[in-house]
């Protein structure tokens, strides 16, 4: 529950990083909407992709569009595509959703620590369904807090374009023509540059951060032998290994205020680290 | 069988979601903990990003020339829309200046 703050607005001092308080620093809906329209766009042109191989697989529209409604990843679902094409176990599908998705376990770790203190469980919970790379991507680069409100506008349009991109694709793949859906499928990883190029040009440390992953998913993807893990596992190593080192080598400033007991919060943070 | 294979799919996925982002609710205080997670999105998008996007259309050549256009017009901090659409012009533009160069049709 949130604790009611002694201090009043006035009086309120500069938020350090990392500690969130008062109120959400975004909570609109339409500021996330207008952020997420990019991400529909982005997802629309990819989805279509998802869309005419699903069909081709012999998934309906309907199991297509229902797949891309319930899960909302891509990586995922093209993983799952397969799966259900070789007609696999249940159990060999819930192991490759979570080796190819468990990457949005960091994210949404990542997430958690950005969102408001007036965000409870429950509405953490809605939260979660659409925590996908490119809407944890753009919310991470706000400033500040998140509030639900913002988060929901930010879901918006991607779960529209999601869905509505798949339905295309499934039902009349010859709707858009090649030379557009070439360009677009570049459109997404256009948005994951502005995102990350900006800070690099003011922090050593971000730059060392994306160098070194960088050079990890490189060499994953051109050295013969790494090459054949799965790309969701590969993310998951260059974020490790990346972050981690970057951890170690430019810690943040120590935080101000520690006056609280620190030890059930670390306690519950090392427990959460041995999940899988 | 579909939607049993469906509902695996989507149970799993919202789990690895679902599970950080409600059991760990409180501000972690560990210094070394929270530069990871700051560090976390800037990894993970490179890593998504690179090599993965010279393969992101027709051919190496409009990627790579879409990849430069976002990331000159991101060092001068243009917004996420302005950037994704640019590189999306810059590789429709190059792919019919190679289809022109080959002797293709423009539009295929």
């Amino acid at each position: 529950m949130p604790v009611l703050h002694k201090h009043t607005r006035k009086k309120e001092r500069p938020v350090p990083p990392g500690r969130l308080k008062g109120e959400p620093s975004h909570n609109s809906f339409s500021e996330g909407f207008r952020h997420g329209i990019p991400i529909g766009l982005g997802y629309f042109s990819v989805s279509i992709a998802f869309g005419i191989k699903a069909v081709s697989g012999g998934l309906t529209p309907f199991e297509a569009v229902l797949i891309s409604l319930t899960n909302l990843t891509s990586a995922g679902q093209f993983a799952g595509i397969t799966v259900i094409a070789a007609g696999a176990s249940l159990l060999e599908m819930a192991l490759t959703q979570l080796v190819v998705n468990l990457r949005y376990a960091l994210m949404s770790l990542s997430l958690s620590q950005k969102l408001h203190e007036s965000v409870g469980t429950l509405k953490r919970c809605v939260i979660a369904f659409g925590n996908t790379d490119e809407i944890f991507a753009v919310a991470s680069s706000q400033k500040g807090s998140l509030g639900l409100q913002y988060m929901l506008g930010l879901m918006t349009a991607p779960i529209f374009g999601w869905s509505l991109g798949t339905l295309t694709g499934a039902v009349a793949d010859t709707l858009l023509p090649d030379f557009i859906r070439s360009a677009l499928g570049i459109a997404l990883y256009g948005m994951f540059i502005a995102i990350v190029v900006p800070p690099m040009k003011k922090q050593g440390s971000v730059r060392a951060v994306v160098t070194v992953s960088l050079v990890i998913s490189t060499a994953f993807y051109y050295i013969p032998g790494l090459s054949s893990l799965s790309p969701g596992f590969v993310i998951i190593i260059c974020t490790l290994a990346a972050a981690g080192l970057a951890a170690f080598l430019f810690p943040l400033p120590e935080q101000e205020d520690s006056s609280e007991a620190p030890s059930a919060q670390e306690t519950a943070a090392s427990e959460g680290r041995e999940r899988p | 069988m579909i939607y049993a294979y469906i509902a695996v799919m989507a149970v799993t996925t919202y789990l690895i979601r679902m599970l950080p982002l409600t059991l760990f609710q409180k501000k972690i205080r560990n210094r070394y903990l929270r530069s990871f997670l700051y560090y976390v999105p800037y990894a993970c998008l490179a890593a998504m990003t690179f090599p993965a996007i010279l393969y992101s259309s027709g051919s190496v050549i409009s990627a790579a020339a879409g990849f430069l256009t976002a990331v000159l017009l991101s060092l001068r901090e243009k917004s996420l829309l302005t950037v994704a659409l640019s590189a999306c012009a810059a590789v429709f533009v190059v792919e019919r200046i190679l289809a022109l160069a080959a002797g293709q049709p423009l539009f295929s």
